[in-house]
């Protein structure tokens, strides 16, 4: 097949590049507010008609959210194996937590109102919270470390190897300049939260919403600076020695070295100043529009700044995608740790194929979702809600 | 390498695949029979098949919910513990597994939500279409899946990079219609409609012994034992294929499903039973059917079956062709631009079996410092546990011919027999409930236990696959998925219990008024058989 040859190789590792943003922010827009909802649900919901009510905001439209997820996890595979292979064994027992957290999520959300119960429903109420809460955070910390470099190297086979003993390994994620990273996730994903319980519900829960979605606002803009600012002065940046652009996905091939720092991309490509603008301008109207109640626009500017922050990870750190600590020649970048130059492409075509049909049809289940979830609508409809 | 983090991690993938696929079979064809029901819905209009819908449904749902986040499990665990697997063959793997998220993942979860919070929101043909939707969206997961698996079994349309120390795809077509994934495909997703036939019909038995919801349960019986009539036979005919596509891609796994240790003439006997013993390397006991595996293998009376012996054999050629590869290859490693192109030609003429090199892998670090007694034991190694696959493939095969006379025997009580059902058939179809799954799981083992000592068969042998984990690592993680599984188990199955003891509790009034009027119209026209109005409604 000399199909592929149509588009050049390092041309589709950029557009690869790209999409694995896009799938990550896709997750973070729409899986992100259900996440937010989770955490939120013990702050914004006292009683059990109000914690069903803001259940069922996002009862339908979780589990097609998810896939954003599942789909990047399957889209790293096809075109970064050795970034999938690398991060989800590094990162072991983290991805485990996570993974604990996904799965207990999707069964709170069926099960919790199988049973009348008021025990059984707390149980599941705290599920729905970890479920949420957990995998914000942690996906934050999980950037975080990848902006710091994770010690890992790769053998001359290829083979991940990453030193060090199960507890350490874990512990060792948590430096705080990743728990910031976290707390900016954290707190990022409640804003988005409480932007979609203002626009889906009304009354005490909505309000309670909008009350912890300001001050969320708040400190995810303020971690999100302080971030910036640390990464300018504390933390080290990584280097590409000479760019094979076109070269075989060997990253033991590349120069890496490690110096200056990471915000030096901003002095080469000024333009991608516009991320972090986006992030704080985002956050900073969804902010204003919880104080005004506005609904509809206050959503579109939570997911702008979410949009902005985290692509302005990717740009900054562009070509990396995963550095390493302990042996830099072993980092990750676009040009040495995609799929084959044919692999690529059929998974381009594939994409451009069922991306656009994805994004239409789930349009439209949002469509015909639309409306506020209220309290009639649970308390009538107790066998087709959660 | 520790054979210990090896064997962990395998039984955490065996625990957590199987626990997955526990779920899996159900909601292929629960979703299927769900569509079908709510379709006669839409084109009669009967309220009793709405609720038939609803109820299904929801027993639907509880099982959905695990599948799906179970599911999460497979799609993360390849990275996780098989990091050299993921590197070595995500250029190929990879693709089906993204495929599947963009193409059928993506479908039926979003619309699941909307088939259970969008009765009141869509019209009935709305509500219908996105049923079908769920089925196919549930069904092309299927596919894809087993594409991917399929390619482990027979790895085709992809080639080893030097540069980049791994496979890389070749032809996506071939990966696409690898006959081994297409012949899996029907195989499963028969097997899933069987699955839930199986479910249906015995939830549908109890009723009727119980006496209650009767109306649900005979609808239920007709369409689950005819739909399950026609799965039941896929079912076998497939798997069938199946056993003709392994007579030509894996002919070792083959070989010891049937034990067969020596190649016999054409056409070779079938072992019905017996005791095999691995160590000697002889069936103790056996019973066997002339001609029968030959004509089943092969489709001719002429075409040999290898023995294992003689596959052991030739393992053994392999693995010294794979050395010559494997020496090739260091030093392409090591001169990378200067290699003399001798050295490339070399390893492009034995390339095909370097992964028989990296069986040495488990005895030395560098296979080419093996002895001859080490390249005899890498050899035995490629022989898979005899004993367990013999077994495990009747059991599964066993159960597959008994789901044909079940389902056979309710379909013609149901048609033919004015749903009469003698009350020992209905105690016989609650007790066969866990069959399927028997069955289903059984297959698996046959599947992937038989693929050993490969992840990928003959490209990468599952010792190297893993990760360097530490064994605290797996204990953890697999303590963590034991414990968290079983509890999600219990209260999945609480769950189904409670349900099923409910009974269909949606639309009860309007349905039983329009049963009431139904009988009511059909008294009138067996009173009156003249009557010329339009047949009963």
């Amino acid at each position: 097949m000399i199909l592929f040859e149509l588009i050049e190789y390092d041309i589709l590792r950029v557009i690869w590049w790209a999409l694995l943003g896009v799938l990550l922010i896709g997750f973070a827009l729409t899986d992100g507010f259900d996440m937010g909802v989770g955490a939120l649900l013990p702050f914004v919901a006292k009683t059990d008609v109000e914690r069903r009510i803001a259940i069922n905001t996002v009862g339908p439209v979780w589990e097609g959210n998810q896939v954003w997820f599942v789909l990047g996890g399957g889209a790293i595979f096809a075109a970064w194996p050795p970034l999938y292979a690398v991060s989800f064994s590094g990162l072991y027992l983290a991805m485990f937590v996570v993974l604990a957290a996904l799965i207990v999520r999707p069964v709170a959300f069926k099960y919790r109102s199988k049973r009348e119960d008021p025990k059984w429903r707390a149980r599941w109420d705290w599920a729905l919270f970890a479920g949420g809460a957990v995998p914000a955070l942690l996906f934050g910390v999980a950037v975080g470390n990848v902006l710091l470099g994770l010690p890992f190297y790769l053998t001359e086979d290829l083979m991940p190897m990453y030193p060090g003993n199960a507890a350490m390994k874990f512990i060792g994620l948590l430096r705080p300049f990743a728990l910031l990273a976290g707390l900016v996730s954290f707190s990022m994903l409640l804003m988005h939260g409480a932007a979609w319980l203002s626009l889906k519900s009304e009354g005490a829960v909505a309000e309670r919403a909008r009350a912890i979605g300001i001050k969320a606002g708040f400190v995810a803009a303020a971690g999100y600076a302080l971030a910036g600012l640390w990464l300018a002065v504390g933390i080290d940046g990584f280097a590409l020695g000479e760019v094979a652009a076109n070269g075989p996905s060997n990253p033991l091939y590349s120069d890496v070295t490690r110096d200056g720092s990471w915000l030096a991309a901003y002095a080469i490509r000024p333009w991608i100043a516009i991320a972090p603008i986006a992030g704080f301008v985002g956050i900073a109207f969804a902010v204003m529009g919880l104080r005004a109640g506005r609904e509809v626009s206050t959503l579109l500017w939570s997911k702008l700044g979410i949009f902005g922050i985290i692509s302005s990870v990717g740009l900054t750190m562009f070509p990396f995608i995963l550095p390493s600590t302990i042996d830099p020649n072993s980092s990750l970048t676009v040009w040495d740790a995609s799929s084959s130059h044919q692999t690529l492409f059929i998974m381009l075509v594939a994409t451009a194929i069922f991306m656009p049909l994805i994004l239409m049809y789930t349009a439209w289940v949002y469509k015909v979702l639309w409306g506020k979830v209220t309290e009639a609508d649970v308390t009538e409809n107790s066998h087709s809600v959660y | 390498m520790e054979i210990g983090l090896v064997e962990l991690s395998r039984m955490q993938f065996a625990f957590t695949a199987m626990y997955h696929f526990l779920f899996v079979p159900l909601t292929l064809g629960l979703s299927i029979l769900v569509a079908i029901m709510e379709t006669v819905y839409v084109m009669t209009n009967r309220p009793i098949w709405r609720q038939m819908t609803k109820f299904w449904g929801t027993l639907f749902g509880i099982n959905f919910a695990i599948g799906v986040a179970t599911g999460i499990t497979m799609e993360f665990q390849f990275g996780m513990n098989w990091s050299y697997y993921s590197h070595y063959v995500g250029d190929i793997f990879g693709a089906p597994l993204a495929i599947e998220g963009l193409m059928a993942f993506f479908l039926e979860a979003t619309f699941v939500g909307l088939f259970f919070f969008g009765w009141d929101k869509l019209s009935k043909v709305q509500h219908m279409v996105v049923a079908w939707l769920v089925a196919i969206g549930s069904n092309f997961s299927a596919l894809w899946i087993l594409i991917a698996n399929g390619w482990m079994q027979n790895p085709v349309g992809a080639e080893f990079n030097p540069e980049t120390m791994r496979m890389e795809m070749t032809s996506f077509f071939e990966v696409l219609f690898n006959e081994v994934a297409q012949a899996k495909f029907v195989h499963t997703v028969s097997a899933g409609y069987v699955t839930a036939s199986v479910f249906v019909l015995g939830v549908s038995a109890l009723y009727l012994i119980q006496n209650k919801h009767k109306d649900l349960a005979r609808r239920s019986i007709a369409v689950s034992s005819a739909f399950g009539l026609a799965a039941a036979l896929s079912v076998v005919v497939l798997g069938d294929e199946s056993g003709y596509s392994a007579s030509h891609t894996q002919r070792m796994k083959l070989a010891a499903i049937e034990a067969m240790w020596h190649t016999e003439p054409a056409p070779a006997s079938f072992t019905l039973i017996g005791f095999p013993d691995q160590e000697a390397r002889e069936t103790h006991y056996a019973v066997h059917i002339p001609w029968a595996m030959g004509l089943i293998g092969t489709r001719s009376l002429t075409t040999e079956i290898p023995g294992i012996n003689e596959l052991v054999e030739e393992s053994e050629v392999r693995i010294r062709d794979g050395l010559i590869a494997y020496d090739a290859l260091m030093t392409i490693r090591e001169q990378r631009d200067a290699t003399p192109q001798a050295v490339r030609d070399t390893f492009e003429a034995h390339s095909e079996n370097l992964g028989y090199s990296y069986l040495l892998k488990r005895y030395v670090d560098d296979p080419r410092d093996a002895t001859e007694e080490q390249i005899q034991m890498a050899a035995d190694d490629t022989v898979p546990g005899v004993a367990p696959l013999f077994w495990a493939f009747r059991i599964m095969v066993g159960l597959g011919f008994s789901f044909i006379a079940v389902m056979a025997y309710f379909f013609y009580r149901a048609s033919f027999r004015q749903m009469q059902f003698p009350r020992w058939s209905l105690y016989a179809a609650v007790a066969i409930i866990p069959t399927p799954w028997i069955a289903a799981e059984l297959g698996w083992f046959v599947a992937e236990f038989g693929r050993q000592p490969w992840t990928v068969d003959g490209v990468l042998p599952t010792a190297m696959s893993a990760s360097h984990l530490s064994i605290a690592d797996l204990l953890i993680t697999l303590a963590g998925f034991l414990i968290f599984y079983s509890v999600l188990f219990v209260i999945e199955m609480s769950l189904m219990v409670k349900y099923i003891r409910k009974g269909p509790f949606q639309d009860v009034d309007e349905t039983n008024e329009w049963q009431e009027r139904h009988e009511a119209r059909l008294r009138t026209a067996i009173d009156i058989p003249t009557s010329n109005t339009k047949p009963a409604e």
